[in-house]
């Protein structure tokens, strides 16, 4: 089922009544999400990111746009007409009732003609919790089972209906670290073996950059970007999600475009075509620096820290607008400790140019 | 040395407990256990502490005693009828309360007047509601004459007019506490759980059995087992409502009996009141029990 969001708009009335002006909390969201795509929406927290899910599930109601389920208009559907699954965030299991109970408890709310049987509900209950692996679990009340185990009861839950749409509300925020890696990789197929369109929310981009096959990048209750995830972190389309994507976080720097060359302090580090000459915001991932002995960027060397997999090199330079510059390398590249300034060449593609004032990126020839 | 500190820690904790154990042991363990000596003593006298000899005497002639058996009566009608009615008008009320948003401060107020309210003030209202004087009938009577049935005396008059005005009282007075605690029962339920009932398409009545219910199950359960114990203690509102001459009106509660054996015109037997005093507390500690054991099994923590 593809979900179409037509213009959404969501507005808070203020708290603070000496202010009068609404509090927007998702402004102008336009998105066709294509059917059977896992989806995350990405951000900082208050975002609007939740609220757009929430829009999504009906438990809000949007002050403007449109919500599509296919062709269907289901911008005034209550949330249980929608057909959708939905997991929270703490994943609101009942607790006086058993993991069965739970998953049960979603069939026997069917009324009319939609109404099971006995068995059939036995049958269903069973086959979601089979999908998501939790069958010896059943007679166990939710107190009973660890963080990942309760994850999985509130993904059956959601699914024993077949909704049309799924939604994840932070899933993996309360689980460890660990138990996030694997619990991550599960949903991933638990989706593709049900083929449900699902919308997942969270803050961290690693997750979301890992298992959706797109995501949107929210600041502010505005859209920023919507793309594959490498996409989008091959080419962002502002400082912004530059800077939300990747770990370690991308270096920004205060340099400048002058006739087709491009200065970070003194250094001409890179051979910008087509780029008119002005102030720009410079950002390079920490992949992007290549140890050079000649290379014309230079920096004052800090410290080595030996990551196992790759070198990091933290140094300090003037032109930064982070306190360091990381720069990730491989490991046979070996850093003289002796040398004050370190020096590197960089990798046009991994480089970005922003505009001074928008912060819009700046396409350029190398 | 480990032995010494723990002896002085030792010390040190009975000292903090003295002050406690010290006013709980003559006011309560003390008498406890004397009512309970008493209860078997024949023809105690406390004036000249005597008495004729030890035996189950006391218990055959108080379970004898007709103005015992119409004690344990009213008390027993009076449990039964207000326990369960109380709590579940309290749990409508409730409920009703954390629904409303508008005007719910003021509505909460209302409901909550009568625990701050004095009980003179409270039998002056009721007096004017069910009192038959030479003046009026009673603001009861006259709506039900009005609607063409007959005035009924509410405190001199038959029986179950007078059990009516008990229980009625009784439920009103202990209605404002029970609200309270289960309005802030019912606020403690977290949000999240009726948002996932309402993705799921639970109608309303479906999430207050099946959730609501069950998770303020422990609140209820309290109040069930004090409202229990508090309503097999009546005593003071029988008097302020029948006066106290209990007996003569058929309206005695068991701690009433109690009393009059003690105090009452009739009173001076400590051991009949004794003996009465261990049957009701026979008969509290088995109803407890018995709810502990039916809550096993319905009262989620």
């Amino acid at each position: 089922m593809e979900v179409v969001l037509q213009n959404l708009t969501k507005k808070f009335p203020s708290r603070d009544r000496k202010k009068k002006e609404d509090v927007i909390a998702v402004n102008d969201f336009t998105f066709e999400i294509p059917d059977g795509k896992l989806i995350g929406l990405l951000g900082p927290s208050g975002c609007g990111k939740s609220t757009t899910l929430n829009l999504i599930s009906g438990l809000l109601k949007p002050t403007s746009g449109k919500i599509f389920f296919g062709k269907e208009d289901v911008t005034d559907l209550p949330p249980e007409n929608r057909g959708i699954g939905l997991v929270f965030q703490n994943y609101a299991l009942y607790p006086h009732l058993t993991v069965k109970q739970n998953i049960l408890f979603p069939l026997q709310n069917l009324k009319g003609k939609d109404k099971l049987s006995k068995a059939q509900m036995n049958e269903k209950a069973y086959e979601a919790a089979k999908l998501v692996q939790i069958e010896e679990l059943m007679e166990r009340k939710p107190g009973e089972l660890s963080g990942g185990q309760q994850q999985r009861v509130a993904i059956a839950r959601a699914l024993v209906k077949m909704p049309r749409v799924l939604l994840l509300d932070e899933p993996l925020s309360n689980l460890d670290a660990r138990l996030r890696l694997q619990t991550r990789e599960e949903i991933r197929r638990i989706q593709r073996e049900t083929k449900i369109t699902t919308i997942f929310v969270t803050h961290d981009q690693e997750e979301a950059m890992s298992i959706s096959d797109m995501i949107v990048v929210m600041k502010d209750g505005v859209v920023q970007q919507i793309g594959k995830p490498q996409e989008v972190y091959d080419s962002p389309a502002n400082l912004f999600v530059a800077k939300f994507l990747g770990t370690p976080p991308i270096n920004i720097f205060v340099g400048q475009v002058k006739d087709n060359k491009l200065y970070i302090g003194e250094d001409a580090v890179l051979d910008v075509k087509g780029v008119a000459n002005q102030e720009v915001y410079v950002g390079i991932r920490p992949e992007g620096f290549v140890l050079q002995e000649a290379g014309a960027f230079h920096c004052e060397l800090n410290v080595v820290e030996v990551m196992g997999r790759d070198i990091s090199v933290v140094s300090t330079n003037k032109a930064s607008l982070n306190p360091t510059v990381r720069a990730i390398i491989g490991t046979e590249n070996k850093v003289d400790m002796k040398n004050p300034t370190v020096r590197f060449g960089l990798v046009p593609r991994k480089v970005f140019l922003f505009h001074k004032e928008t912060e819009e990126r700046i396409d350029f020839e190398d | 040395m480990m032995k010494k500190i723990m002896k002085s820690n030792n010390l040190k904790g009975w000292l903090y407990l003295l002050p406690a154990i010290l006013f709980l042991g003559a006011f309560m363990v003390y008498p406890l256990i004397d009512v309970f000596v008493y209860s078997f003593e024949e023809g105690y006298n406390s004036a000249s502490q005597t008495y004729f000899g030890v035996g189950l005497y006391n218990y055959s002639y108080v379970l004898h005693d007709t103005y015992f058996l119409q004690a344990v009566k009213n008390t027993f009608i009076l449990v039964i009828i207000t326990v369960p009615l109380s709590t579940g008008i309290a749990l409508f009320i409730s409920a009703g309360l954390s629904s409303i948003k508008w005007l719910r401060n003021l509505f909460q107020t209302i409901y909550f007047l009568p625990y701050v309210t004095n009980t003179l003030a409270v039998g002056l209202v009721f007096m004017i509601l069910f009192k038959k004087t030479a003046y009026s009938d009673g603001l009861i009577n006259l709506i039900i004459t009005w609607f063409g049935g007959s005035a009924v005396d509410f405190i001199d008059g038959p029986y179950w007019a007078k059990m009516f005005v008990l229980c009625f009282y009784t439920i009103w007075v202990v209605l404002p506490f029970k609200i309270l605690i289960l309005t802030s029962a019912l606020s403690s339920v977290d949000e999240q759980y009726y948002n996932a009932a309402k993705v799921d398409g639970t109608s309303k009545f479906r999430i207050f059995m099946r959730i609501t219910l069950p998770m303020i199950s422990p609140m209820i359960f309290y109040l069930i087992i004090t409202g229990f114990i508090g309503a097999f203690k009546a005593y003071s509102d029988v008097v302020a409502l029948f006066g106290t001459d209990l007996n003569a009106a058929e309206m005695n509660t068991m701690v009433g009996y109690v009393y009059d054996m003690l105090y009452g015109d009739s009173g001076g037997y400590p051991s009949y009141a004794s003996a009465a005093a261990i049957i009701l507390f026979a008969i509290v500690l088995t109803i407890t029990c018995i709810n502990l054991l039916i809550s096993k099994k319905d009262v989620h923590y």
